[in-house]
């Protein structure tokens, strides 16, 4: 009666052992993978539901832009994420005037992170006719003046194009460039902007590498 | 009455607990003044949730809203002012007794072997402090509370590859808006409050699995049956301790000796905390900063832009390094340092009184190097402070290369076995 039961308890607790502790094992890890599954999928809404939501989304779409009818030095405004971006189509006399007074500014290479890479470059833009800018000091948030046609020699002797700052006097040139010993630390911020055709530029984002 | 109390104690161990943890826990007898802050930063703690319950009830989580409904509060609320002012000064206080409770444990060595996990959840309450504390600044809506947390927020998009993007994620918008604040404020009132209870328990769970270090470094819980009877203490310390160890007689219970003690710190904190608060709530600018009085303005950056007091070394050390990559490196390595301590402390001796001058020197140069950036951080950019904020910056990170250097082989003195009489 006894040497009975004791077989029973053997084959209870080891005979079968080597096949239970595979079985159960797979059986965890299974149970774990796919309660980890449900935990990465329960986790999903809440992760991007702190994404900028639609309505916010459509506040800062990219702005279609029409530039057919900007007459040689002319600058428009248009609003892009609540902040006034300046179009200019610059003549073939303010591109050249660029190169002359490089030796005044703050940092006529812009060096400093104020552009997307396309146009790090002397006109800082895509195409040298024209420049888009943001329309913000880089000081202290005021939207400078477009100073054209000799206007601007006031300001800079010798440069007759740019942009004054009536808040606190900062001055750039026709490429957003800051000059020297004016409270504004960096050159105007250039948006990421690309062409659609001639004529259509989109402000907001870049056209993807090719 | 007692039939009672055993009928819950049967059902809930309430009395266990209470005796386990806070009435017979063994205190050493020497603790110091040093040992008043963890008391004091859970009064604080407790001051934060209550006065923090009671504004959310005024205030209104939206660009449009924020500003005048904390105004609102202020006029028009009966006794408003005196619970936002409760909060603000409060905030302050937490950062100060905080500051003064790291500050023991690193000179008395209460991060070293066996307390290193019991520091690293008091780094955890820490960093969660700060969030919690940068999010609370923000819900006001002013101009610091906005440009602040540009400036903060804009700190991850220094991080390579998914910076940008994770500033949106973070903001909810291209711009930090009425979408960001709205989640700071979930953050500040439900979510991190959370975290730091949590956090607090953690840590007291810990401090009393371990026990408290004391101003000398000298262990309290001795092997069991290594002290000879005359040498245990006398006083009732609960079983939970004196079944695993020989409690000396080095020890008092926790009540009521530690509580009056503290009780008398609390007094003491009570009339400074009282007096901030009634007269000085905005510090001169420190506590709440003036810019902050006016309406946040998208397009209007404020002159100088400066994080609240208890920020500014941190941010000292993000402006002195030129490269944005690399500053917010630095910034939070000078927080990682800190939860390295106890890794980076190779000495066995515990307590700064016996251990070796350079550092006492260093201990006390750290602090003076973390009072002098926050000084840096705190006030307008001046040439000679980007060359001093970088050396003040060297000798921040040089205490903790010089503490490992030297703790490997350092000339200490005897350290006692028993707490001196």
């Amino acid at each position: 009666m006894s040497n009975v039961s004791v077989d029973a308890k053997d084959s209870a607790l080891n005979g079968s052992q080597p096949d239970n502790n595979n079985r159960r094992r797979f059986l965890t890890v299974a149970t774990s993978v796919v309660g980890a599954v449900g935990v990465v999928g329960a986790a999903v809404p809440f992760v991007t539901s702190w994404n900028p939501s639609a309505k916010a989304k459509a506040a800062g779409a990219d702005v279609e832009v029409d530039i057919s009818a900007i007459e040689p030095g002319q600058l428009i405004r248009v609003m892009w994420r609540s902040k006034p971006v300046w179009i200019v189509r610059r003549t073939p006399e303010i591109l050249e005037e660029l190169a002359t007074h490089e030796d005044h500014l703050r940092d006529p290479n812009s060096e400093a992170e104020q552009q997307p890479t396309f146009a790090k470059n002397r006109y800082r833009s895509l195409k040298e006719e024209y420049l888009i800018l943001v329309g913000i000091c880089t000081h202290l948030g005021c939207s400078p003046q477009y100073l054209k046609d000799g206007a601007f020699e006031e300001a800079v002797e010798g440069v007759p194009n740019g942009f004054f700052c009536p808040c606190h006097g900062s001055k750039f040139d026709m490429a957003g460039r800051v000059f020297q010993s004016v409270p504004a630390p960096l050159n105007l911020v250039v948006p990421p902007y690309q062409f659609v055709d001639d004529t259509t530029v989109i402000i907001g984002s870049e056209a993807e590498a090719v | 009455m007692n039939a009672f109390l055993n009928w819950i104690e049967e059902r809930i161990p309430m009395m266990r607990v209470a005796n386990m943890h806070a009435i017979q826990y063994p205190a050493p007898r020497n603790m110091n003044f040093w040992y008043v802050f963890g008391f004091l930063a859970t009064i604080v703690l407790v001051n934060q949730i209550v006065t923090g319950i009671w504004l959310t009830m005024n205030f209104n989580p939206t660009a449009e809203g924020a500003f005048f409904s904390v105004e609102y509060i202020m006029r028009e609320i009966d006794f408003g002012w005196v619970i936002r002012y409760m909060h603000s000064t409060g905030a302050s206080a937490f950062f100060i007794v905080v500051y003064a409770h790291m500050f023991r444990g690193m000179i008395y060595g209460s991060y070293q072997k066996p307390r290193e996990l019991l520091w690293v959840f008091g780094m955890f309450i820490y960093l969660a402090l700060m969030a919690e504390a940068f999010m609370g600044y923000v819900l006001p809506w002013g101009q610091m509370s906005y440009w602040g947390a540009q400036v903060i927020v804009s700190l991850f998009s220094a991080i390579p590859v998914i910076g940008p993007d994770l500033v949106i994620w973070i903001q909810g918008d291209y711009v930090i808006s009425g979408a960001t604040l709205n989640r700071f404020f979930a953050l500040h009132v439900i979510a991190l409050p959370l975290v730091i209870v949590i956090l607090v328990f953690l840590h007291i769970i810990a401090l009393h699995e371990v026990g408290s270090n004391n101003p000398d470094g000298v262990a309290i819980k001795h092997k069991k049956g290594s002290l000879p009877e005359s040498e245990k203490t006398k006083y009732e310390i609960h079983e939970y301790y004196t079944s695993k160890y020989d409690i000396a007689d080095d020890v008092v219970p926790f009540f009521p000796h530690i509580v009056l003690k503290d009780l008398v710190a609390f007094c003491i904190f009570l009339f400074v905390f009282c007096y901030i608060m009634f007269f000085a709530p905005e510090m001169g600018g420190k506590f709440l900063e003036h810019p902050n009085f006016e309406i946040a303005n998208q397009l209007k950056t404020p002159e100088h832009i400066f994080p609240v007091w208890y920020f500014t070394p941190f941010y000292a050390i993000l402006k002195a390094i030129p490269d944005k990559l690399f500053g917010v490196i630095a910034m939070f390595g000078a927080i990682a340092a800190l939860f390295a301590l106890p890794w980076v402390d190779r000495g066995r001796v515990k307590s700064w009184r016996y251990r070796c001058g350079l550092h006492k020197v260093n201990l006390l140069l750290f602090a003076a190097v973390f009072v002098f950036l926050g000084y840096l951080g705190g006030t307008p950019q001046e040439n000679w402070k980007i060359i001093a904020s970088q050396i003040a910056t060297v000798l921040y990170f040089g205490f903790f290369v010089a503490l490992f250097l030297y703790s490997k082989n350092e000339r200490t003195k005897p350290v006692p076995a028993r707490i001196p009489k």
